[in-house]
């Protein structure tokens, strides 16, 4: 197996005096989905902002063997780290192609083909605002502002909260074609995308790792997943509390 | 339970005053001293411009308290809840022209007259107040800029009440003799130093209150002040309010030591003033404010003597003209705090007694006053 | 009828001026979180610039003013951008200490133009044009009011432009809707804070230059005067939004001066309009939430 495109070891955040995420470690694998799962909030968007830079940290987080941990946030996406943020955070004053136009660092043919085949609503609505999209279209912006350049690690947070199942469905698609080029570290409420996407997860619990292995595994084995996320695997399974 | 998070928040401060009569038995080492100086002749050569006991030197010196009065309501407001106001200078001339108005107009006796010209510049800050507080941050900040500066362009504007450009003089009628003329001045410097001492009180007071603990609470986080079911809006405004109501008073007292008041009092340049003093001294500090106020009215004056020098006078242009410009060299000053001494006079004091952790209490609070 | 016209062209030209200063200010809030206290000495400098400069070339020419109201710009570009990377850059994040910075700033440059150029107005001289009157609609309308509402205008269509053409423009569009967003994207904001400050900076020089030419004199305390107004304008327009700024620009000017002609009152009635907004629509007009 080739080495860890993310490494991350040891890692805390806080935000205003407060820590969210205590010394957290996992590798995010050269290849594939990873999913990083945990109850609500339990620290995994945190994580995930603290990797970029976007909240106080501490640890090492490494790249491809180059640690990234000191470099603000825009040096650390330049190097290859492409995020989807939760809630999507498009510029909703900014037109679809403006929105991209913004993402795009150089030019990549092959990023550009990508998201038209994609998202073909997109190319159509390019001169419409991102604020007057639906949510999943709004979603589709955020994904192809990450699937535009050529990055050697995607941050998804949350992609499919809140919308319709059949968008989910388009969402899931998408990113398992995008998984195929770029390994994607997903952080998913939604344990059917969890199931179709990844390959390897990760469980958060009050800001620490406490679970790591394949997914298969972990989301077959319903006292596991009651006990580690909080959700039922099926009806009527007694609450897991610790 | 509602107010546990505060003081733990609060632990650096805390400990610094220790047991709690720790502050106010510094401040009654400091009112002995200070209520002595009129009777001494200590001469301090640079800082003061005579001995203690002349009427020219308590003058300065009480306007020095005047001042560390006036920047304590502000470090209220700023300091201890995190608003920062840019109008504060309106309450205290309310309170100068309030009282300079009542002692014109009506027969009223100085004490009446102080007290009604606070309680309407209470009431008025109390209606204001209720409307700037609709907004908070840098928003709160330009609004209550706002209002002082119509304050200050109505009393420029009506002279026919308060002396226009010219100001207003203090009318001595019902004046009580051992006030007035220069002889006096050291009983005016009594009341000051009375006055400064009561203020410093009650902002003690206010701060250990329930309401001041929330205030703290709601400076850090307004979320969690509202989570535990408290408006974190009638605390703002109580703590607006009377922080204004003790810029009220010192304004009244100003216009007895001053025999009169300017529209200079009115100004935004004033409220900047009392900015550059809270910082300078230390944002979060009372003491800092206080000492504060003292450099910054002494430095002025300092100044002011110094750019009217021959020493001045003879320098080239390119150093004569910054040096003869006091707000020139303060300001700079005020741009060198702020970037290097991070938590002001206070702030370098504790650093120097107690390490470097105690800086970047004063910075976080500094970005939390935000 | 004739009134009407005089006081609306005349509120026009002066809200033309509040613009001026405004949409700089408006703009480094809307990406910065700065409330910039030191803009009304960029507009006091861009003043006396284009004052020194004209006063050389002869005063009333044609050729001279608009070489002043050049300098003008570039002086308080220049002075914009210098205040951004020496002073404010170092703050990086702590707003209220870069609030602090720009009010030090403001009180030691304006003591500073007191000691250089005196604390009385100095009085300027234009094109003879300007002092005349043209006739629009049976009023007489003093020709500088055309200049100053033709400058705004294009300044305006400029900075617009500037936004929605270049990437600097789009960078700072999308910075003032959501920073970490942009920085997530990989792009160093920092850049685009000196640039919308230098752009901040020459509407404010500009405006500095046209504004001794509608008062008729220049003074250390011009900028100062002026940029209470403007603070009251991005508060009424609501921060950070360009076209809320100019909106309420020339709310806010036309009615001080009907105000003013009519009763007297102007600046009052501008508080009064200011805490209006506030109780009904605390984000302003145009605003996006109120920043807490």
């Amino acid at each position: 197996m080739s080495a860890p495109v993310l490494v991350v070891e040891g890692l805390s955040a806080r935000i205003a005096g407060q820590q969210v995420v205590e010394d957290v470690s996992f590798e995010v694998p050269a290849r594939g989905v990873t999913a990083l799962l945990g109850r609500n909030g339990v620290g995994k968007t945190s994580t995930i902002r603290a990797v970029l830079g976007l909240i106080e940290r501490r640890g090492l987080v490494e790249l491809a063997g180059e640690r990234i941990d000191a470099l603000p946030t825009h040096r650390i996406v330049q190097r290859g780290v492409g995020y989807v943020p939760e809630d999507r955070e498009v510029f909703g004053g900014l037109t679809v192609a403006e929105n991209l136009r913004l993402a795009e660092r150089g030019s990549d043919a092959t990023g550009r083909e990508l998201v038209r085949e994609l998202f073909p609503d997109l190319v159509e609505r390019q001169a419409q605002s991102a604020g007057s999209l639906s949510g999943g279209q709004q979603q589709m912006v955020s994904i192809a502002r990450a699937l535009i350049n050529r990055n050697a690690v995607l941050l998804v947070d949350e992609p499919t909260k809140g919308l319709a199942p059949l968008i989910v469905k388009d969402v899931a698609d998408a990113l398992a074609r995008a998984a195929e080029a770029v390994p994607i570290l997903l952080v998913e409420q939604n344990l059917q995308v969890v199931r179709q996407l990844a390959e390897t997860v990760v469980v958060l619990e009050s800001g620490r790792v406490v679970h790591r292995g394949p997914a298969a595994e972990l989301l077959d084995d319903p006292d596991a997943t009651t006990r580690l996320l909080g959700v039922h695997a099926e009806p009527g399974a007694e609450e897991g509390e610790r | 339970m509602t107010d546990a998070p505060a003081p733990a928040r609060r632990a650096g401060w805390i400990r610094i005053t220790r047991a709690g009569w720790f502050p106010l038995a510094l401040a009654v080492v400091f009112g002995a001293v200070a209520a002595v100086l009129p009777l001494l002749a200590i001469e301090i050569p640079g800082v003061l411009p005579g001995p203690t006991y002349l009427p020219g030197t308590l003058q300065l010196l009480a306007l020095c308290l005047i001042f560390a009065a006036l920047a304590l309501s502000y470090h209220l407001l700023f300091g201890t809840a995190g608003m920062l106001s840019f109008g504060h200078a309106l309450y205290f001339a309310l309170g100068a022209y309030g009282l300079g108005v009542l002692l014109q107009r009506t027969d009223l006796g100085l004490v009446p007259a102080i007290a009604i010209a606070v309680a309407i510049a209470t009431g008025i800050a109390l209606a204001l107040g209720a409307v700037s507080l609709r907004v908070a941050g840098i928003s709160f900040a330009m609004v209550t800029l706002a209002f002082a500066q119509a304050g200050s362009v109505l009393v420029r504007r009506n002279a026919w009440l308060t002396g226009g450009e010219e100001g207003l003089r203090l009318d001595t009628r019902n004046v009580p003799e051992f006030l007035i003329g220069v002889l006096n001045t050291r009983n005016v410097y009594w009341v000051a130093l009375v006055v400064l001492l009561a203020v410093f009180l009650v902002v003690v007071w206010f701060e250990r209150s329930r309401a001041g603990h929330v205030a703290v609470a709601s400076r850090e986080n307004e979320l969690r002040v509202r989570v535990l079911g408290l408006r974190p809006f009638t605390v703002k405004l109580l703590t607006f309010v009377i922080a204004s109501a003790l810029a009220a008073l010192t304004g009244t007292i100003y216009f007895v030591l001053q025999s009169g008041a300017t529209p200079r009092a009115t100004s935004a340049d004033f409220t900047l003033t009392l900015l550059v003093i809270v910082v300078l001294g230390g944002v979060g500090s009372r003491w800092g404010a206080v000492v504060g106020a003292f450099v910054y009215t002494l430095l002025d004056q300092r100044l002011t003597a110094f750019a009217a020098s021959d020493a001045v006078a003879g320098l080239p242009d390119a150093l004569r003209i910054p040096l003869s410009e006091p707000l020139f060299i303060l300001g700079t000053l005020f741009i060198l705090v702020v970037l290097f001494l991070p938590g002001g006079i206070a702030g370098t004091v504790r650093r120097a007694s107690s390490g470097r952790r105690v800086t970047r209490a004063a910075r976080e609070r500094l970005e939390e006053a935000e | 009828m004739s009134t009407i016209v005089l006081l609306l062209v005349t509120g026009l030209g002066l809200g033309a001026l509040y613009f001026l200063v405004a949409s700089g200010l408006s703009l480094i809030y809307g990406l910065m979180g700065v409330l910039n206290f030191a803009h009304g000495s960029f507009l006091t400098l861009g003043a006396f610039a284009g004052f020194e400069l004209a006063r050389r070339l002869g005063g009333d020419s044609w050729p001279a003013l608009i070489a002043s109201l050049v300098l003008g710009s570039a002086v308080g570009a220049l002075a914009a951008a210098l205040t951004e990377l020496l002073l404010i850059r170092r703050l990086y994040e702590r707003h209220i200490e870069q609030v602090l910075v720009t009010v030090g700033l403001s009180l030691a440059t304006v003591a500073l133009f007191e000691g250089i150029w005196g604390t009385d107005p100095i009085y300027v001289s234009a094109p003879a044009w300007f002092g005349q009157t043209t006739e629009l609609l049976g009023a007489r309308i003093p020709n500088d009011r055309f200049v100053l509402i033709g400058v705004a205008a294009l300044v305006l269509l400029g900075i617009v432009a500037f936004l929605r053409f270049t990437r600097y423009g789009l960078i700072i569009r999308a910075g003032v809707e959501n920073r970490p967003m942009v920085t997530a994207l990989g792009i160093d904001v920092r850049r685009a804070f000196t640039v919308v400050f230098a752009i901040g900076g020459a509407a404010a020089g500009l405006g500095g230059v046209l504004a001794s030419h509608y008062f008729g004199y220049v003074s250390a305390q011009l900028g100062g005067s002026l940029l209470i107004f403007a603070f009251i304008v991005t508060v009424i327009g609501g921060l950070g939004s360009l076209s809320g700024a100019a909106i309420a620009s020339v709310v806010v000017a036309v009615l001080q001066q009907f105000a003013n002609f009519y009763w007297g009152v102007g600046d009052l009635v501008v508080v009064l309009l200011l805490a209006g907004v506030l109780l009904l629509r605390p984000a302003g007009i145009l605003g996006k939430k109120v920043h807490a």
